[in-house]
C-alpha cells in the first residue's frame, strides 16, 4: 500500500502498560495496548477507533512518547522521520513534540490555558523553536484561522480562551497544531464534546486544513461515521489490540471482523411508535421559566405531552433548555409561567409541595452515573434506599426485590456487594436505572443516559430500557442530543432551539419532511455512515450553523 | 472593565467600614482593660486629690462615647493624641519607628517572596525527588525554630563567627542606605527564615494542584521546557491562593517583629507598643493598634484584588 520511501511514522510491536491498584487485590501491571503495529506515510490519515478503553489515545500519545497519568511505554519502537521516539532523551523529544508532531485534544476549553491570549498559545511551540519571529508566526496564525473558517481571523487570536465558543476553540487548537508545521497531527477525539450542528463544521474545516497543509494524521475517535469522513484508513482497536486495519472504504463496506462488524451496525434498534391517544400521564402546557437573578428565559411558551408507558424525546443542543424542562418538571426549578399536570391533577410547581407519592412517581436518572451514586456506597444500598424510603421495606423482603431489580437490570444479585468504582460505566448506569425503578414510578426522566456511554453499551442500555418499559409500563422524557437515539425509541419527539420547541407530534410527523429549517439542519448534521457524507452535508444545507 | 472597577470599589468600601470596626473594637478593649494610667503614672505617691486631677487633666472624666469620637475625629485629620506618659505627639513619635519597621519589613519581603515563590516552582520542578524534599526539610526546620533561636543562631555565627554583619542593628538618622541596609541585614535574615516555609508551601500546593489540569498536558506536548511549563502555565492560574498566604505574611513583618527587634535592639514599631502596654498609656496602644489592624486590612484587601485581576475572566468579561 505504501512505499518503504515516504513513511513517515512506522510503529513496530508497541506495548503500553500501566499499574492498577484494585481495592480487594495487589497492586499489578496491565497491558493497555499489547502489540500494536502500523506505519503511516505523509500526508495520510489513519483512523483509531474503538470503545473507551481500547487504547486508541495511549497510543496516539506514543508517537509523542507521552504517557498520561501512571501509563508506560513498556516497549515497541515509534519511528518518525528516522528517529524513535521511544528510544531519544528528554531533550530530544522536546524537539520533536509540537514541531514534528502536534496533539489535538478532546476538550479544548479545557487545553487552552486560561491565563493567556489565544494566538500567543497558538504560536507558542513554534516561536519557542526560535527559527521564526512572533510576527511571522502571528501572520501564519491568522492565516490558519481563515482557512479554518472561523469570524474576524484578524482579532480572534486576541481574545482570551473563555471569550471563544467550544466549537471555535476547538479550529483554534487545530490552528495550534498546524502552526509549526508538523508532519504528523495526533487529533483525540475532536469533536466528541461538540454538538451535532457544530461538530459538522469542525469537522469539515478540519478536513479542509489537513487537505490545504498536506499534513498526516491520526484521527482516534469512538464514532465510525465520523472517522470514515477525514480518514484514508482505519484501525479498530479492541483492548489494545489491533482488531482490523484497512483502506476506509473496506472497514466500511466490507468489515471482515466481527467486532468490525457490530460497529457498523450499531443502532439496530426498531421501535414502532404507539398511537397517540388516551389521558395523557404528564401534560405541560405553556411553561415559561428562568434561573434566578438572570432576566433571560430559559424556556419559552413550552407545552408537551407524554401519555402512559409511552416515550417522549425532547431533543435539541447544548443551550436549548431540554435540561432546564427536566428541573421544571421534577420540581427543583420553580416556572415563572404556565403548569404542569401529572395524573390528571395538578402538580405543585415546587418541590417542598410535593407528596412523597408525587417523588415516588416521578424518577430521574442522570447522564454521569458516577457523580450520581456516591461511590462509598455499595449497589445494595444504593438500590435499597428507594425500597425503605418508599415502601418501608427491611431485612428478607428488601434482600428480595433487591435481587429481583439486579435480575431486571441484567446483572444478577451477585453485583449487590459491589461498590460503583468496580462497575463499567454501563453496568453504572444500569444501577441508576435499577435505583429509578425501584420506586415503581410512573414516569422516568432520562437526562442523556447514554451520552457518556460507548456506542455498543447504549445500545444495550437502551435495548434494556425498551424492555423495562414493555414490563413495567412506565413512560419515559428522554432527552437526548443525539438523533439516532430519538429515532431508535421514541414514539413522540419534541424539538427544541434556544428554549422553545420548534417540533412537535409523533415520531412520523416529526421526522417526515417537509423539515423547518432547525430539524432539517439538525437530521443533515449527524453523521451518517457513508464515505463522501460530510461533503454532500456542507453543500446542501439550507440554514447556517446554529451556534459554534 | 467596569465590572472589575466595581469590584475593587466594593472591596475599597468593605476595607473602610472595617477599619472603622476595628477602631471602635480597639477604643473598647483598651477601655475594659484593667489598671489606671493616672494610678500608674504617680505610683506609691498618689493621693485621691492626686488622681482626680490628673485624670481630670488628661480627659478621662469623659463619658466614654464623647471620648471616641473625639478621638476618631482627631484620627480622619492625622491626629493620634499625644502620649499620657510623656505628653510628646504620637504621630511624630511613631512616624520615625514606622519608618524603619516598614524598611525592615521591605529588607525581608524584597528577599523572601522571591524566593519562596523560586523555590516553591522548584520544588514543583523536582517533585518528591531530593531538590524538593531538601527544600521542603529546610523551610519547615526554620519555621520549627522559634524566632528568637534563628536571631541568635544568626548573631553567633554571622556577627561574632564571621564579623559579615553587626550584631546590633541600630539606625540613625544619619545613616545612607547601604549602611542601613548592612545594619538591617541580620534581623531581615531572620525575618526571611521565618516566613519562608509558608509561602514556600503554599505555592508548591497550589501549583501541583494546577499541574493536573489539561492544558499543562498541552503545554508538555508542545515540547516546552519542564520550568516554562511551570513558570508560564501553571503558575499564573496559581496565583489566587498563593497571593493571600504573601499578603497573610506581609502583614506578619510589619506587626509580628516584636522578637526580633528585642533581639536585634531595633527601633521600630513592636518595641514601642510594647514599652507603653507595660506603661498603660492608652492613646498610643490605641493607635499603634490602629495602624497594625490597618496594614492587615490594607494588604488583605490587596491580595484580593490582585486574586480578582488575576482571573482572565474577570478581566475580559464576554
Amino acid at each position: 500500500m505504501t512505499d518503504a520511501n515516504d513513511t513517515l511514522l512506522q510503529v513496530d510491536g508497541l506495548c503500553i502498560g500501566a499499574t492498577v491498584y484494585p481495592p480487594d487485590a495487589k497492586p499489578h501491571e496491565i497491558a493497555i495496548v499489547d502489540d500494536v503495529s502500523f506505519s503511516l506515510s505523509t500526508g495520510r490519515v489513519l483512523g483509531l477507533i474503538g470503545e473507551s478503553g481500547a487504547g486508541k489515545s495511549t497510543i496516539g500519545l506514543a508517537a509523542l512518547a507521552y504517557g498520561r497519568g501512571g501509563v508506560r511505554i513498556t516497549g515497541g519502537s515509534a519511528v518518525i522521520n528516522g528517529r524513535d521516539v521511544l528510544a531519544i532523551g528528554r531533550k530530544d523529544l522536546r524537539d520533536v513534540r509540537g514541531s514534528d508532531v502536534c496533539y489535538v485534544a478532546q476538550s479544548a476549553a479545557a487545553a487552552f490555558n486560561p491565563a493567556h491570549k489565544l494566538i500567543d498559545q497558538v504560536v507558542e511551540a513554534a516561536l519557542a523553536k526560535g527559527d521564526q519571529s512572533k510576527a511571522s508566526l502571528h501572520e501564519r496564525a491568522i492565516e490558519l484561522f481563515r482557512t479554518l473558517g472561523l469570524p474576524e481571523p484578524d482579532l480572534i487570536g486576541n481574545r482570551y480562551p473563555h471569550q471563544v465558543s467550544g466549537g471555535q476553540l476547538q479550529r483554534i487548537m487545530t490552528a495550534m497544531a498546524l502552526c509549526s508545521k508538523p508532519d504528523l497531527i495526533i487529533f483525540d477525539e475532536p469533536t466528541t464534546a461538540l454538538d451535532v450542528t457544530t461538530q459538522i463544521d469542525v469537522l469539515a474545516a478540519i478536513k479542509h486544513a489537513i487537505h490545504e497543509t498536506g499534513v498526516a494524521a491520526i484521527y482516534i475517535t469512538h464514532d465510525l461515521a465520523v472517522v470514515a469522513q477525514v480518514s484514508d484508513e482505519i484501525m479498530v482497536l479492541r483492548h489494545g489490540k489491533t482488531i482490523e486495519h484497512g483502506n476506509t472504504r473496506q472497514i466500511i463496506e466490507q468489515p471482515a471482523d466481527p467486532y468490525t462488524r457490530a460497529l457498523v451496525n450499531v443502532r439496530t434498534i426498531d421501535h414502532p411508535e404507539a398511537p397517540a391517544d388516551g389521558e395523557p400521564l404528564l401534560a405541560v402546557s405553556s411553561v415559561t421559566a428562568s434561573y434566578a437573578g438572570s432576566s433571560e428565559q430559559v424556556l419559552r411558551n413550552v407545552s408537551v405531552e407524554l401519555r402512559p408507558g409511552q416515550t417522549l424525546a425532547v431533543v435539541g443542543e447544548s443551550g436549548s433548555g431540554k435540561s432546564t424542562l427536566a428541573r421544571v418538571i421534577t420540581g427543583l426549578l420553580q416556572p415563572s409561567d404556565g403548569q404542569i399536570r401529572f395524573n390528571n391533577r395538578l402538580l405543585p410547581p415546587a418541590l417542598a409541595g410535593r407528596t412523597k407519592n408525587d417523588l415516588r412517581e416521578l424518577q430521574m436518572i442522570h447522564q454521569m452515573a458516577d457523580v450520581a451514586m456516591n461511590p462509598r456506597h455499595t449497589v445494595r444500598t444504593i438500590v435499597g434506599r428507594p425500597l425503605e424510603f418508599y415502601f418501608g421495606l427491611k431485612g428478607a423482603a428488601k434482600k428480595q426485590r433487591i435481587a429481583e431489580l439486579l435480575d431486571e437490570i441484567e446483572l444478577g444479585p451477585e453485583f449487590a456487594d459491589r461498590y460503583p468504582a468496580e462497575l463499567s460505566g454501563g453496568q453504572k448506569q444500569r444501577v441508576c436505572i435499577a435505583r429509578a425503578l425501584a420506586a415503581q414510578p410512573r414516569l422516568i426522566i432520562c437526562d442523556e443516559v447514554t451520552s457518556a456511554l460507548d456506542p455498543l453499551i447504549a445500545d444495550g442500555i437502551l435495548k434494556l430500557l425498551l424492555e423495562l418499559q414493555r414490563i413495567e409500563q412506565v413512560a419515559f422524557l428522554f432527552i437526548t442530543h443525539d438523533l439516532a437515539t430519538v429515532k431508535a425509541i421514541a414514539d413522540s419527539i419534541a424539538v427544541m432551539y434556544q428554549g422553545e420547541v420548534v417540533r412537535y407530534g409523533t415520531k412520523t410527523q416529526v421526522l417526515t419532511p417537509p423539515y423547518d429549517d432547525y430539524t432539517d439542519l439538525l437530521l443533515a448534521s449527524v453523521p451518517r455512515m457513508e464515505i463522501g457524507w460530510l461533503d454532500k452535508a456542507i453543500a446542501g444545507r439550507r440554514m447556517g450553523s446554529a451556534g459554534n | 472593565m467596569p465590572y472589575l472597577l466595581i469590584l475593587v470599589a466594593q472591596r475599597l468600601a468593605l476595607g473602610a467600614l472595617l477599619l472603622l470596626a476595628v477602631s471602635a473594637l480597639i477604643f473598647i478593649g483598651t477601655e475594659i482593660l484593667p489598671g489606671d494610667v493616672a494610678q500608674s503614672i504617680l505610683g506609691q505617691s498618689a493621693t485621691p486629690e492626686a488622681l482626680a486631677n490628673l485624670r481630670r487633666d488628661l480627659g478621662l472624666e469623659d463619658p466614654p462615647h464623647k471620648r471616641y469620637f473625639s478621638w476618631l475625629w482627631g484620627l480622619l485629620h492625622g491626629d493620634l493624641g499625644t502620649a499620657l506618659t510623656n505628653g510628646v505627639d504620637i504621630a511624630s513619635s511613631i512616624s520615625k519607628r514606622l519608618y524603619n519597621t516598614m524598611f525592615l519589613a521591605s529588607v525581608a519581603a524584597v528577599i523572601a517572596v522571591p524566593l519562596a515563590l523560586l523555590l516553591g516552582m522548584i520544588a514543583v520542578r523536582f517533585r518528591n525527588r531530593w531538590p524538593d524534599k531538601l527544600i521542603s526539610g529546610t523551610t519547615l526546620g526554620f519555621i520549627s525554630l522559634p524566632e528568637f533561636f534563628i536571631g541568635y543562631l544568626l548573631i553567633y555565627f554571622v556577627a561574632v563567627k564571621l564579623g559579615w554583619f553587626p550584631s546590633v542593628a541600630t539606625v540613625y538618622d544619619s545613616m545612607n542606605f547601604s549602611e542601613r541596609l548592612a545594619a538591617v541585614a541580620l534581623p531581615a535574615a531572620t525575618l526571611t527564615l521565618v516566613v519562608l516555609a509558608h509561602m514556600m508551601r503554599m505555592t508548591r500546593a497550589a501549583i501541583l494542584n494546577v499541574m493536573q489540569s489539561a492544558y499543562i498536558e498541552t503545554a508538555e506536548l508542545k515540547g516546552l521546557s519542564s520550568f516554562k511549563v511551570i513558570f508560564r502555565h501553571a503558575f499564573p492560574n496559581a496565583i489566587a491562593p498563593i497571593i493571600n498566604v504573601v499578603m497573610l505574611n506581609l502583614a506578619y513583618l510589619v506587626v509580628g517583629v516584636v522578637v526580633v527587634e528585642v533581639i536585634f535592639v531595633f527601633p521600630g514599631m513592636g518595641q514601642y507598643l510594647v514599652d507603653h502596654v507595660a506603661k498603660r498609656d492608652v492613646p498610643v496602644v490605641q493607635a499603634c493598634g490602629l495602624i497594625f489592624a490597618g496594614f492587615y486590612i490594607v494588604l488583605n484587601m490587596l491580595a484580593d484584588i490582585i486574586a480578582i485581576i488575576s482571573n482572565p475572566r474577570l478581566r475580559h468579561p464576554k
